[in-house]
């Protein structure tokens, strides 16, 4: 009786003490965007506008570039990428966007008289809703600033009112990117 | 002598009639004397000494009444016709039912002595079989829930939760990720004989860091050679499941006995008076089984439980930025609701918890007793989140291991009128941050040392007061191994403080190993005092030291089930708890009360503050920061019980806490509302013991909250507009009534069917509660109506 209470006090330890070494690998981070670009073309110039956050959930806020003014009145054709720079190797977001389409959404929204965007006809999921990776932008009147407000929604709900021409009021969903760029109209 | 016997005769002839002695021994169904067993005969008593004897003389001869009883036993209850003098031995069975009191109560000697100690019984347990041990815990007044949805819920006791709450299962300490606020305890319902709340850190040999109380789960032992088995079936119409728990038992005196139980919980969506609450089922296959050898002098224990559960969280409190929740605030209307559903999706919890122990316990004499055991208890928590590619679905968001090794070594003994208790306890603690879940953890992975000493000590002044003190020695010493973000490292102002614990660098990222040690001293002092039968006085000033859990430590960014950055901080100090708790309990012979008010005084009171934005490439995020503050909380608890006739009876219970933030002027955030639950109940044991009640919880709106609301701008009507976000606002009272009844069958001597039907928010209440960490998102469950077949054999 005796051997056998201490042979259980030994073994049991042993049983359970499987081995869970503290393996010291940081996180490979697959979730986090950290590079928006929306290229808008037209009027024979390129636009570059990018938000980039390398360190994530960091403390640090997104440093924002904007390669030049928007002409009044021009139509440019607008694409909008999304990136992970964090991931070895760097890791195309877009990709993944067109591939799950139906759950996805971008938005954009131009703060005062910035002008007027309108999703590509073609650019839509297997249902015929729009994804909002490529659209339109009529700019509009001269010597107005203001903001261009993209956001990537997750899940939204692709039919509410509204939804499929660009507004993100009904979308519900949630957010996966949301980034602001300051434009000028000359 | 002889001057005696006439002086006997005289008074025998002198009262008209004869007067005889009755001696005997009482044992128990082994023919082991029985100490101190109860022995009445006509108007005299006595009781039994250490051979079980007895003896009673005076006795009138004629028929007269005999009545045995010693705790833990059926009592004897007989008509004797006396002649002559008589020997009457008795042997004594074991009542199963009481048994598990009385055994417990040996063991350990009460949990505390001094401080407010509220029980609940197998047959209170057994109600909840359905449910979760927060739910049970409940029913004791200054108990209130914390719960994230429907099926995650925590006790919260005198205001205090989760590392302020220690829950103790089959005499182990539980280390089941308990820091955070929706980590359930990891432990099946079904498996608890009987639950004892301490509310306050008294019980020092359970551990020193009790700041709120503690909680102490003991499984039936059964010390009769018997086989019992129970089988618990649960049907509920929200959720549209249920659940089965079947257990055997064998018992022993001696010798050896075991037992086995498994529990298998099944439910889909819960419902909402207006809406089904999308993604809400939960499972649960618990099993637990243990072994006891015992002899007069030792027994040896070993059991192993495994918990396991899948736990589902609304889909629509998954949340982005805080467009998202302010969205969900105002709408007050979850933004997902589907039909419903038995699966289960992302965002999920899956836990297991597993623990084994082994105790050997010894009686070196009558009074004196060791008790040795290891524990072992691995848990692993998976939470899934909605991930952004598909293709990580199937990926766990958060995989915490945790291993803990416990040693615990007591010693108790009796000398006179004191009671003396001490102990040592060691522990090693490895907890493993998988980092293959694509996400960065905020625990790290961190080994963890703990060694603790002490010495309880209670003085009987006579039967009714005695006077109890303790004293306890922690040690702690936690190593994490953490990457911070270079710039988080910055931002919190670590460059300097703690630059000596990086040890690496990864990119962007600092690679550290932050190590504390702790050194705690705690204690407390109490008496009780009983005045005649119908009066107790219990009076109790503990000093409890609690460290900073590994989430107030090493936080350090976006809490995905939250949708909140939260920013531990590494200068963190203990915090350090001066309770001052007592209790007045009164019974009359139809009515009792029992008020028992506390003040707690919490020096570097550790709470999550929002301190303002971070924004993201996600959009904006508030951020919380664990701070420290000095904190009171003070409040009462009122029970009282009137047993109106032999059928009817009522009781009532109050609690309220009052939690004042000192160093800011402010109220303390998440303190329970005040809270009255009436109910009245019949029972009539002639109609199959039948019994029924009606309870009635009225929970007032929190009118003392702190305002950490804050400011954002999002996109409404296509514009962008300044909102404030209402994130402190309590939500309205409510008033639920809730229905329970009962009948036992008997199919024959050892076997039962008891057979219940409960209605729960009766009248199908909408409402939400202030502790629910989802009222942001969606409304309380609505009716349900659940019926339980208990069979007993």
């Amino acid at each position: 009786m005796k051997n056998l209470k201490l042979i259980a006090l030994l073994v049991i330890p042993v049983i359970f003490s499987t081995s869970c070494s503290n393996e010291d690998t940081p996180v490979n981070e697959e979730e986090v965007i950290t590079t928006v670009t929306t290229t808008l073309v037209g009027g024979g110039q390129t636009i570059t506008l990018t938000s980039r956050d390398l360190d994530g959930d960091g403390p640090n806020a997104p440093v924002v570039t904007v390669s030049g003014n928007l002409v009044a009145g021009t139509t440019y054709t607008g694409s909008t990428t999304f990136l992970n720079e964090l991931a070895d190797p760097i890791e195309d977001i877009t990709t993944e966007i067109v591939e799950e389409s139906l759950d996805h959404q971008i938005f954009y929204f131009l703060s005062g008289a910035l002008g007027n965007i309108t999703y590509s006809a073609t650019d839509l999921d297997s249902e015929g809703n729009p994804i909002g990776l490529h659209f339109n932008f009529v700019a509009g009147t001269s010597g107005t600033t203001g903001t261009l407000t993209v956001t990537l929604r997750h899940l939204p709900n692709k039919t509410a009112p509204g939804v499929s021409e660009g507004s993100i009021t009904n979308a519900d969903g949630n957010t996966d990117a949301e980034v602001y760029f300051p434009i000028t109209v000359n | 002598m002889r001057f005696l016997s006439i002086l006997f005769f005289f008074l025998v002839g002198f009262f008209g009639y004869a007067q005889v002695t009755i001696t005997g021994i009482i044992s128990d169904e082994n023919g082991l004397p029985l100490r101190d067993a109860h022995v009445h005969i006509a108007n005299k008593t006595t009781s039994t000494d250490a051979n079980g004897t007895y003896v009673l003389s005076g006795i009138p001869k004629g028929k007269q009444k005999l009545y045995i009883s010693f705790i833990g036993y059926y009592a004897i209850e007989e008509t004797i016709e006396i002649s002559t003098d008589l020997t009457i031995n008795r042997r004594l069975k074991l009542d199963i039912t009481k048994l598990d009191d009385i055994t417990i109560r040996q063991l350990s000697n009460s949990k505390s002595e001094s401080s407010n100690e509220q029980v609940l019984k197998s047959a209170t347990i057994e109600k909840f079989s359905n449910q979760t041990l927060g739910e049970a815990l409940k029913e004791v007044s200054g108990v209130s829930i914390l719960k994230t949805g429907s099926t995650i819920v925590k006790p919260v006791i005198n205001g205090l939760h989760s590392n302020r709450v220690p829950i103790i299962n089959n005499n182990v300490r539980l280390e089941d990720q308990q820091w955070g606020t929706e980590h359930a305890p990891n432990f099946d319902i079904n498996a608890a004989g009987k639950i004892t709340v301490i509310k306050g850190a008294s019980a020092l040999q359970y551990g020193g860091d009790a700041i709120g109380g503690i909680v102490v789960i003991e499984p039936e032992v059964i010390k009769k050679d018997t086989l019992v088995g129970k089988t618990i079936l649960n049907l509920a119409s929200n959720g549209m499941g249920g659940s089965l728990s079947s257990s055997i038992q064998k018992g022993n005196r001696y010798g050896w006995s075991w037992n086995a139980l498994g529990t298998f919980k099944y439910l889909g969506d819960r419902e909402t008076p207006d809406y089904v609450l999308s993604n809400s089922g939960n499972r649960e296959q618990n099993f637990s089984g243990g072994i006891r050898f015992a002899q007069e002098k030792y027994n040896f224990n070993a059991m192993y439980s495994f918990y396991n559960a899948q736990i589902g969280i609304i889909k629509a409190a998954h949340i982005g930025n805080v467009n998202d929740l302010y969205n969900s605030i105002n709408n007050q209307q979850p933004s997902v609701i589907e039909p419903f559903t038995y699966s289960i999706d992302a965002p999920k919890q899956e836990v297991q918890h597993h623990l084994a122990k082994v105790n050997y316990q010894r009686w070196l004499n009558e009074n004196t007793s060791i008790d040795l055991q290891y524990a072992f208890q691995f848990n692993n928590r998976l939470e899934f989140d909605v991930r952004r590619s598909s293709a990580n679905t199937n990926k766990a968001a958060l995989d915490l291991q945790l291993a803990t090794h416990t040693f615990l070594a007591d010693y108790k003994t009796n000398v006179g009128s004191w009671r003396l208790k001490s102990g040592f306890n060691l522990g090693y603690q490895n907890n493993f941050a998988n980092p293959k879940t694509g996400v960065r953890p905020l625990i790290p992975s961190y080994e963890k040392l703990d060694a603790g000493l002490y010495g309880i000590a209670v003085y009987k002044f006579d039967n009714a007061t005695s006077l109890e003190s303790g004293i306890r020695y922690d040690f702690s010493t936690i190593e994490a191994t953490k990457y911070y973000l270079k710039s988080r490292w910055t931002e919190r102002g670590y460059d300097a403080e703690f630059s000596h614990f990086i040890v690496g660098e990864e990119g962007n990222q600092w690679l550290t190993k932050p190590t504390f040690d702790y050194h705690n001293i705690t204690a407390n002092i109490g008496f009780r005092k009983q005045f005649h039968h119908e009066m107790e006085w219990l009076v109790n000033v503990s000093l409890a030291s609690r460290n900073p859990n590994p989430s107030e430590l090493f936080s350090d960014g976006l809490h995905h089930s939250t949708g909140q950055i939260e920013l531990g901080d590494l200068r963190l100090e203990k915090e350090q708890a001066y309770k001052f708790n007592t209790t007045f309990k009164k019974d009359w012979k139809s009515f009792q009360v029992q008020l028992n008010p506390f003040i707690n005084r919490i020096s570097n009171f550790i709470y999550l503050q929002p301190i303002g934005f971070e924004t993201t490439i996600r959009g904006a995020f508030p951020v919380w920061e664990f701070k420290q503050t000095e904190a009171l909380l003070t409040g009462f608890d009122i029970n009282t019980k009137w047993n109106i006739s032999n059928h009817f009876s009522h009781e009532l219970g109050m609690a309220y806490v009052n939690g004042q933030n000192l160093s800011t002027d402010e109220y303390l955030i998440d303190m329970p509302p005040f809270v009255i639950n009436n109910k009245i109940q019949y029972k009539n044991e002639s109609w199959f013991n039948f019994a029924t009640e009606l309870k009635s919880e009225v929970v007032f709106r929190q009118n003392q909250f702190p305002n950490y609301n804050f400011e954002t701008n999002i996109i409404v009507n296509d514009a962008l507009t300044p909102v404030m976000v209402d994130i402190s606002s309590p939500p309205k009272g409510y008033h639920l009534l809730h229905f329970y009844s009962e009948m036992t069958f008997k199919i024959n001597k050892k076997n039962s069917l008891t057979t219940s039907l409960s209605v729960q928010n009766i009248m199908n209440t909408t409402y939400r509660d202030y502790l629910n960490r989802q009222r942001f998102f969606v409304d309380e469950m609505g009716r349900n109506i659940q019926i339980q077949l208990k069979f007993n054999y």
